[in-house]
């Protein structure tokens, strides 16, 4: 059984004893611990079920690279699915249930696919799910969705509590890792004057070392971690966070790093998780190694664990992974195992080493302390179910023939390490085969290039394939200065410490053991813990022609799961290149991807959540409208009134009544969202004129035109009413959504194609607030205010004055988009509330309503005029809409005119702009479709035009509407009818003129 | 001009950093040659502040130049001034070819100060926030988050940040949000 | 995530600060074109692997468009220049050389 020891534990504070539960199960452990070493100093073995099988899983590794240990943290709004049990640090009242099972983790009904395991083999899905096609949407998928996932996902209802942000920055070395490599590169980069920021994953900084042993300048690896953590943090320009991991490196130095900040002690105030978005000068990874699995029958048992796990569980937590553990390895690391347990009281049977030639000094080590070493041996099965029983025995170069049983509780095993190259990988940094390693390190000739197309990346000690501790420190050193060096820094005299540790023999590739194993023992060698991929399957994938790594990949599933193959990956391509007679090299690797291990989508969101998930632009009056009810309509980042119902009116009513109010009486519209862009300069009238359609040039002082502007393609983007100020100044008003965007456009030209011509602009949007005064009484509210004669004579439509009204400093417009008396008054937007206020004010004994942008469109809609994004979609120019009065055929070019003139633009069958009454009165749903005879190619229903604008308009009493029908305009009189959205019912209407109401003009003409 | 309304009507905030909204502010823009003389002599008369080099602000109190482009100054005057000032730019400019515009009420401003101030903004720019990139007297136009804002330190303890107006509320929020309680990052040196 | 120096105001932008503008140096063709100018000059565009000139503006920052050289492959920034030429510096034109010995884009070399 898994347990603690009476002593050791050299993270772990025995003072300090921890509460938490597992599966409702009341629990302790001490601070210090994580949530997997808890679990079993609590002999909790069994800790999931693996995906496809449902076959039980222990805990395999003691870090990152945990396949099994996958939980369910935190209760209600808080729960989160598959977290790692090896790198959640325990605290108090912790709260986590295991996975992927039912209805229990002792008793799963879904274990039972192990019994059918032989027809579960790789490709099974694409096999079985294929026929009869109709199964697919109706048994096939409903099934397989129902048994997908591992863990479940927060009630859709709930909603993180937590906070998350992000933080930028930019420094000369960003080192990742900060075990004893990433230590010494970072001091490295430091004492040469670079400014150094190193991230490590986990709480503790030292990696391995401080496990391992050997010694560093004399002293034990602790000791000088301790050193070396004082020294930097002595130093003014390095910066060490623990709790961060390297996520991913991306192009021209930009780094994600993730930091938990409160996960292991959630009382704490302040952001759970935040992302660092790092632009760094050079990175230097110095991210480790990690452990491989051997491929033997049954190494998926609870109690089979890696060596390095199981000596990191009794050297930092005290806690031992049983009380007698066979050893089994192709290498003498795993030797430093069997000594450790052996000299903390616990037994150990055997190490079974595949060498034929054995161990070095650790081995003579283990012989002296009384262990019996075998040489040439191996698993040929682990014995047990839900924990381990016994092995039998083998010899490695065999096909399985049974040597000997021997009991034990736990299995360590070690197939060699296997640098963690991903973040290398991410940006594009290329791998070479050691083959005396048997391990892929990185190949410092292909090295991920930043900007300058200079190596941005440079990879320190295990992680680079220097395993024995003096090589890591000297390579670390190296590393170090020469990223301080790349960013022009002058590396002092320091060298890298002289590290003792003891000679190892050199390790021999086991891909599979035994080397030979019998077909009913490939089915139980696991390669892919949580995906439930084992030898088997990947030689079934290469038999049936997958030689792709990456085809291979996603037919077996294998390196697909959560943890990314991190311990599969190796084992799983080598047994591939042996199914296919290829080595390793030729076969390569699958594609590392970012982040290194899943980062929260909390972290990814950052601040951008609730109130700041996106900016709400609002006008000087915002405050006034919500305070009277506004019904808000989201028009781009802006908010605009839709409408005011008032108390028990809906909002249609509202919308009927506002109408009404101002074509009897006094509206007041905020049109402070209108874009307001000035242009100045000697060249102004020959830049407007390539702007619009339009003849601006001609504009006199004091007047205003209503201009359309097209892009390069001839089609329609904005439109909007030019005021010119002076000689050389006009100020263009601009649609809501258009005023950044028809700035840039203005911007793009000027600076792109016509740089010699004099012309400023400025968006001058947000300096003004702008209402809209119109209906019959507009005159006589403005009036009352006083300060400005703005009587026809001396403001006709379309002229526009500036002056002082009602004490305001003013620029009063006299245009209209209603059809009504209609005057724009633009005021400084500081003094926006105070204009609206006194309109109120003056206007009350003339009926003056707030209307919104819904009782806008409706009067515009009554006066056929267009609405950019309505009648316009990308696709429409503006012959199309009747405006052939505002494209003038005096000029030599505008923008779009040469489009204009392409065949397709020029075609008579454009559908076109008309009116639509409906017959009966009803409304026209906005968008539909007026059906034509017969179907297309792909058996729809032919069309002949749809709906643009589509209103209940109040001054008429009935339906009116805008769209485009093919030759609509010669058309007047005639029925169509429009599909509703069942697709059969229609509604019939009549194409009229697109101007229902005072097609004159006499209302505004007053 | 009593009847100027501040867009949040001087919210503040006390977090790691304090926020505050400031102003109201009389700003000019000037776009036009840099580098004709004439046009520096009317500005400098006009602000009180020597012309900046790119990418300077030489502000003193609420008056000063921020360099906002190539072709574009920002002049810093009080907002009681603004008007008068632009009346005086006109006639100091003659007929060069310029364009300046009274746009006072156009965007909101804000000071966040405390020791924490480069984290705290660190936190919403990709802008390079450490000493060397953005010392007392630099302006960056960048974004903060999802909107454009510009921003430069009036002292070390001190910044000035600027955006539109109407994004006010947003860029209040989004300040107070990053130096909320216990967010500290000790990553910046002040 | 790119970072490009804008030549005007001379700071470092991160591609979160820029808009692209797609590919640098065409030539306007108005009014009087004939289609297959026009046709180009709207629609057919270069997507070299390897060296690339390309648009970009600075736009949360100085707001000027400015020029970039890139290698599509490795992301290489060659440099960054004027937006008010038709033609890429001399200067530029010989390290893209120096380090991508015989490149083409469109007639240049």
């Amino acid at each position: 059984m898994s347990t603690r020891l009476a002593t050791g534990g050299r993270l772990t504070d025995r003072s300090d004893r921890l509460e938490f539960t597992f599966n409702g199960k009341r629990l302790t452990g001490f601070a210090g611990d994580t949530l997997a070493s808890a679990l079993l100093a609590n002999d909790q073995m069994l800790v999931g079920r693996s995906f496809k099988y449902h076959r039980p899983r222990g805990v395999v590794a003691s870090g990152a690279e945990e396949p099994n240990a996958l939980v369910n943290l935190g209760t209600g709004d808080r729960v989160e699915p598959n977290q790692r049990a090896t790198t959640t640090e325990l605290f108090h009242g912790l709260s986590a249930t295991s996975q992927n099972h039912w209805p229990s983790l002792e008793h799963d009904i879904g274990a039972l696919n192990g019994l059918v395991a032989p027809v579960l083999t790789a490709g099974f899905y694409y096999k079985m799910f294929i026929h009869p096609r109709p199964f697919w949407k109706h048994i096939y998928e409903p099934f397989i969705r129902q048994s997908a996932g591992l863990g479940r996902a927060p009630d859709p209802e709930a909603r993180d509590p937590d906070t998350y942000e992000h933080v930028h920055a930019h420094v000369d070395v960003l080192v990742l890792g900060g075990g004893v490599a990433g230590l010494q590169a970072a001091h490295a980069a430091g004492a040469a004057g670079a400014q150094v920021l190193l991230l490590e994953q986990s709480p503790h900084l030292g990696g391995r070392a401080p496990v391992d042993g050997g010694t560093i300048d004399g002293q034990d690896p602790e000791a000088w971690v301790e050193a070396t953590v004082a020294a930097l943090k002595a130093m003014d320009n390095v910066d060490i966070r623990t709790r961060t991991m390297g996520a991913g490196i991306y192009d021209h130095g930009y780094v994600l790093g993730y930091e938990r900040l409160n996960d292991h002690a959630p009382w704490l105030a302040g952001p759970r998780h935040r992302l660092w978005r790092i632009r760094a000068g050079q990175v230097v990874t110095a991210t480790g190694a990690i452990e491989r699995p051997l491929s033997f029958a049954g190494n998926d048992v609870p109690g089979v664990m890696l060596a390095s796990a199981m000596r990191d569980y009794l050297v930092n937590y005290g806690v031992a992974a049983g009380d007698r553990t066979v050893v089994v390895t192709n290498n003498d690391d795993a030797y430093r195992t069997a000594i450790i347990l052996k000299q903390a009281g616990l037994d150990v049977p055997a190490i079974l080493d595949a060498r034929e030639y054995g161990g070095g000094a650790l081995a003579a080590e283990a012989r002296a302390l009384g262990i019996r070493v075998e040489q040439g041996r191996a698993i040929a099965k682990v014995q047990g179910g839900k924990r381990v029983t016994g092995v039998a025995i083998c010899a490695q170069a065999g096909a399985g023939g049974l040597l000997e049983e021997i009991p034990c509780d736990a299995v360590a095993m070690s197939g060699g390490w296997s640098p963690v190259v991903h973040l290398w990988s991410h940006c594009g940094g290329k791998l070479l085969w050691d083959d005396a390693q048997a391990m892929f390190r990185p190949d410092p000739d292909r090295a991920p290039t930043g900007a300058d197309g200079a190596p941005m990346l440079r990879v320190a000690g295990a992680a680079n394939g220097f395993l024995r501790l003096g090589d890591t420190l000297r390579d670390a050193e190296a590393q170090g200065r020469e990223a301080a060096a790349a960013l022009g820094f002058t590396p002092g005299a320091g060298a890298a410490p002289a590290a003792e540790a003891t000679e190892e023999a050199p390790l021999a590739p086991v891909w599979l053991m035994p080397q030979g194993a019998r077909d009913d023992l490939r089915k139980k060698a696991w390669l892919d813990y949580q995906n439930d991929v084992k030898v088997s399957d990947v030689q079934l994938a290469a038999q049936e022609g997958f030689e792709s790594v990456e085809h291979t990949k996603r037919y077996t599933t294998l390196g697909m799961a959560t943890d990314q193959g991190k311990l599969s990956n190796i084992n799983g391509l080598a047994t591939l290149s042996r199914a296919l007679g290829e080595e390793i090299p030729q076969v390569g690797t699958t594609t590392f991807r970012p982040p290194y291990t899943p980062i929260s989508m909390g972290a990814i969101a950052g601040e951008a959540k609730g109130k700041l998930f996106q900016p709400i632009r609002k006008t000087p009056l915002h405050d006034w409208h919500e305070a009277h009810g506004a019904h808000w309509e989201p028009v781009g980042q802006w908010r605009r009134p839709y409408a005011y119902p008032q108390p028990g009116e809906s909002v249609h009513d509202a919308v009927m009544r506002e109408v009404t109010a101002t074509r009897t009486g006094l509206g007041l519209l905020d049109a402070s969202t209108l874009g307001k862009i000035l242009v100045k300069g000697p060249d102004a009238g020959r830049f407007m004129d390539m702007m619009y359609t339009n003849m601006m040039s001609t504009l006199k002082p004091g007047r205003c035109r209503y201009g359309l502007m097209c892009s390069e393609n001839g089609f329609l983007i904005d439109d909007g009413v030019v005021a010119r100020i002076d000689d050389q100044t006009f100020l263009c008003h601009t649609t809501t959504g258009g005023a950044d965007r028809i700035h840039a456009h203005m911007e793009e030209w000027l600076q792109t194609e016509w740089w010699d011509w004099q012309v400023y602009t400025a968006n001058l949007t947000e300096q003004y607030a702008q209402i809209a005064v119109v209906g019959p009484k507009a005159r006589a509210v403005l009036d009352k205010l006083g300060g400005m004669d703005l009587s026809a004579e001396a403001l006709p439509f379309m002229g526009w004055a500036e002056g002082t009204l009602g004490g305001l400093p003013a620029r009063v417009f006299r245009i209209s988009f209603s059809g009504e008396l209609s005057f724009e008054v633009a005021v400084p937007a500081h003094r926006g509330r105070a204009l609206w206020e006194r309109l109120h004010e003056a206007g009350a004994e003339f009926g003056a309503t707030p209307y919104g942008t819904e009782a806008l469109h409706i009067m515009r809609a009554e006066k056929g005029f267009i609405m950019i994004g309505d009648e316009t979609d990308g696709t429409v120019i503006p012959q199309d809409l009747g405006l052939h009065w505002a494209i003038s055929k005096k000029k030599d070019d505008y923008l779009g005119k040469r489009a204009q003139a392409r065949s397709h633009m020029t075609d008579p069958d454009r559908w076109q702009l008309v009116g639509l009454e409906t017959l009966e009165g009803g409304v026209l749903p906005d968008g539909a479709y007026a059906v034509a005879p017969g179907r297309n190619a792909n058996g729809q229903r032919n069309t002949q035009g749809r709906v643009t604008s589509s209103y209940h308009s109040p001054t008429l009493g009935r339906g009116i509407a805008m769209g485009l029908v093919h030759k609509g305009p010669e058309r007047m009189g005639e029925e169509i009818a429009f599909a509703m959205e069942d697709g059969e019912t229609m509604m019939r209407a009549r194409i009229v003129s697109p101007v229902f109401f005072d097609p004159d003009g006499e209302k505004q003409n007053v | 001009m009593s009847d100027a309304l501040l867009p949040l009507g001087g919210a503040a905030f006390e977090g790691i950093v304090t926020i505050r909204e400031t102003g109201p502010q009389g700003m000019i823009q000037l776009r036009g040659d840099l580098s004709d003389p004439g046009l520096a002599a009317a500005v400098e008369q006009a602000s009180g502040a020597a012309m900046p080099a790119p990418l300077g602000a030489h502000v003193t109190g609420p008056r000063g130049l921020l360099w906002m482009s190539p072709d574009e100054l920002m002049v810093l005057v009080p907002y009681a001034d603004a008007a008068r000032t632009v009346a005086e730019l006109g006639r100091a400019l003659g007929d060069r070819h310029a364009l300046v515009a009274d746009v006072s009420d156009a965007r909101a401003h804000f000071t966040v100060e405390g020791a924490h101030l480069r984290d705290v903004l660190a936190k919403l720019t990709p802008a390079d926030m450490r000493r060397e990139a953005l010392a007392p007297g630099t302006l960056r136009r960048t974004r903060l988050a999802q909107v454009a804002a510009g921003l430069w330190l009036r002292d070390p303890l001190t910044a000035q940040v600027f955006c539109f107006r109407s994004v006010a509320g947003y860029m209040f929020d989004l300040l107070s949000a990053a130096a909320s309680e216990g967010s500290e990052v000790f990553h910046h040196r002040a | 995530m790119l970072i490009l120096k804008c030549p005007y105001c001379g700071v470092m932008a991160d591609e979160t600060e820029l808009s692209p503008g797609g590919e640098a140096h065409l030539t306007r063709h108005g009014p009087g074109s004939d289609d297959t100018e026009f046709e180009a000059y709207l629609f057919m565009r270069e997507n070299p692997r390897g060296v690339h000139f390309e648009r970009w503006r600075h736009a949360h920052g100085c707001g000027k468009w400015f020029h970039a050289a890139r290698c599509t492959q490795t992301l290489e920034v060659f440099g960054t220049y004027s937006a008010q030429t038709t033609r890429p510096p001399q200067d530029l034109l010989d390290t893209i050389s120096e380090k991508r010995p015989g490149w083409r884009w469109r007639d240049l070399a």
